[in-house]
């Protein structure tokens, strides 16, 4: 250790260490990169040439994909990144949806939201909505969290789905908002500069939405925080020993991990112009979890694999027979018994951790 | 007194009808080696867990240095300067031996709440890292995922792995348990070498080791210390032979 720069790359690792194994550092060409980039590459350009050929109903497919693959993205930083089996967040989905129905409802109706303590109007601006929903989702996993953490294993999975269904039923009774009928957003919240009723446009937020939060998982993994979190999902006891609390640091992964389903969530509903306590179920849990494990868990572009594979059956399986999720399940069934890292496993080969 | 890095005072743990501890005082002074011996059931792990913090005693006090860490969390005590070791080694498997050593580097620098700079680069992670793994003649392996190293080289990554918080004291918890004779040698001459710098409480099963390597030893039965003196002292004690050694071993 006696040259000050001979740490600063894999290949002078090398010399400094002798004989030491340099950890593999991925180039973008390699099989995992050209899988990655192929889809991420087909999920922006589908849609492009669809609205082109004039195909809205594509377009708004993929908007879906790409929404749906963004809420798996922080489920997965909870499950895949963090060992943390949550079967609860479809209730920051839903949080982050009923924050758009709630906001554009208000603006809509020029009413305000409350009048006490303050007088607090809704707002038709999607940053406005991002913001509260993103906020409102990490305070409602804070809690959560704060919670559920005490517990792990199958007492931490259903833990986190009372949590769920506890917002779930009181969505589905709350009448001011529509109930169990749920809530429509008739104008799209809008965005200065750009126009995002059109749909090319709001796929393209979508997708720089998605790809944002794919970019902060990876980076996220890369820093001290992340080699905490990897620490106290591996082994937790070797954490505590190394003199850091696992239960603070996952808890802060579990806030992260939610506010990203939220903005999903918000997106989601602007998407269909419509929020319902559909999004609140545990059904919408259990198909994020189906995603997360298809597409491969604690892959970064696990997430993307299995939306688009699930949004891909749902739709035109599902187009055939309205039993399409048989064959949903002899995929996940195929998944788990043969490709155990998922799809991005199967295409992409292991990840090598260093 | 500013010599004794490590002492238990008067401590006492009962598992309902069980007396795991019973008025247990030790301590640990400057470059030293003190052994902790004892038959099985003898309370030694009871006592481990009171030191490192996931068992809580009843009674008694625990200080490391001058401060008391009697309820401490088990991360308080490590960032402290409590290095520890198990029995069974505790490692994150898939990670490089690298990974694992880091982490006691990072959480002596801050807390871990950054979420920026990637680690892979940090060379205040990667320097501190790599010294304590030369100190365990380990660097040659520093990037070998964990899982490929022979049994012996994980308990060198083990006490690495303590070495990183650049501690006052290491409790090691039989470290030579499974290793063979070639391994155990090489570990006591590493440890001989490491008591210069951080005393050692070192819970063995190995006599030999025990033998060669403690300054103090102190035994352990039925959750009170019966015996407590140097190795020869130790040899010789009646009660130490009836309890632990067996009357017909001498």
């Amino acid at each position: 250790m006696t040259n000050n720069t001979s740490l600063t790359n894999g290949a002078s690792q090398a010399a400094t260490a002798d004989t030491a194994l340099v950890p593999k550092t991925g180039s973008h060409f390699d099989r995992k990169g050209l899988v990655q980039m192929a889809l991420l590459g087909l999920l922006l350009l589908v849609p492009v040439a669809a609205y082109f050929l004039g195909h809205i109903y594509y377009v708004n497919l993929a908007s879906r994909i790409t929404i749906i693959a963004m809420a798996a993205v922080g489920l997965n930083l909870a499950i895949g990144y963090g060992g943390m089996v949550s079967f609860g967040h479809a209730a920051y989905f839903g949080l982050g949806g009923y924050v758009a129905g709630i906001s554009a409802y208000h603006a809509f109706d020029l009413t305000p939201f409350m009048t006490w303590p303050f007088s607090l109007p809704g707002s038709d601006s999607l940053l406005v909505v991002w913001l509260v929903a993103a906020l409102l989702c990490a305070l409602l996993a804070l809690a959560i969290g704060a919670i559920s953490l005490r517990t792990t294993g199958v007492y931490f999975i259903m833990i986190t789905l009372a949590f769920a269904q506890m917002i779930y039923y009181f969505a589905n009774s709350w009448p001011t908002y529509g109930g169990e009928d749920g809530l429509p957003i008739y104008i799209r919240n809008t965005l200065p500069l750009v126009d995002s009723s059109n749909a090319l446009t709001y796929f393209l937020i979508c997708f720089v939405g998605l790809v944002l939060a794919m970019a902060i998982t990876s980076r996220l993994m890369k820093s001290r925080f992340g080699a905490a979190l990897t620490m106290a999902r591996l082994n937790d006891v070797r954490l505590a020993t190394a003199g850091i609390s696992p239960y603070p640091i996952r808890l802060v992964a579990f806030v992260i991990s939610a506010a990203i389903t939220g903005l999903a969530g918000a997106l989601y509903a602007d998407l269909n112009g419509f929020v319902s306590p559909n999004m609140l179920s545990w059904h919408f849990s259990g198909e994020l979890m189906v995603i997360v494990i298809l597409g491969g868990v604690g892959r970064l572009y696990g997430p993307l694999a299995g939306a688009v594979l699930f949004v891909m059956m749902e739709t035109f399986l599902g187009g055939v027979t309205q039993y399409w999720q048989l064959f949903l399940g002899l995929v996940l069934l195929g998944v788990v018994l043969f490709a155990k890292h998922g799809v991005m496993g199967w295409l992409a080969g292991r990840e090598r951790n260093e | 007194m500013s010599d004794i890095v490590l002492s238990l005072q008067k401590l006492h743990k009962r598992f309902g009808a069980l007396q795991a501890t019973q008025d247990v005082s030790l301590d640990l002074q400057q470059g030293e080696i003190h052994a902790l011996i004892g038959p099985n059931g003898a309370g030694k792990s009871t006592l481990i867990g009171q030191i490192a913090g996931n068992i809580r005693p009843d009674e008694g006090r625990v200080f490391l240095a001058d401060t008391e860490i009697t309820s401490m969390s088990i991360a308080q005590r490590a960032r402290l300067g409590l290095g520890r070791s198990f029995q069974v080694s505790s490692l994150a498997e898939p990670l490089s031996v690298m990974r694992n050593v880091m982490m006691g580097v990072q959480a002596l620098q801050s807390h871990s709440f950054r979420f920026w700079k990637p680690v892979a680069r940090d060379r205040h992670l990667l320097e501190p890292a790599y010294a304590a793994l030369e100190r365990m003649q380990l660097s040659h392996r520093a990037w070998t995922p964990v899982f490929e190293l022979s049994h012996g080289e994980r308990r060198q990554v083990e006490v690495a792995c303590a070495l990183a918080l650049k501690p006052r004291a290491l409790l090691l918890d039989e470290p030579m348990a499974g290793l063979g004779p070639e391994g155990s040698a090489k570990l006591t001459e590493l440890l001989e070498a490491l008591k210069l710098e951080v005393p050692i409480l070192l819970i063995e099963h190995d006599m030999e080791a025990v033998f060669r390597l403690a300054d103090r030893i102190s035994v352990l039965v039925s959750g009170s210390v019966i015996a407590h003196g140097d190795s020869q002292a130790i040899r010789q004690d009646p009660r130490v032979r009836e309890a632990y050694l067996g009357d017909s071993d001498a």
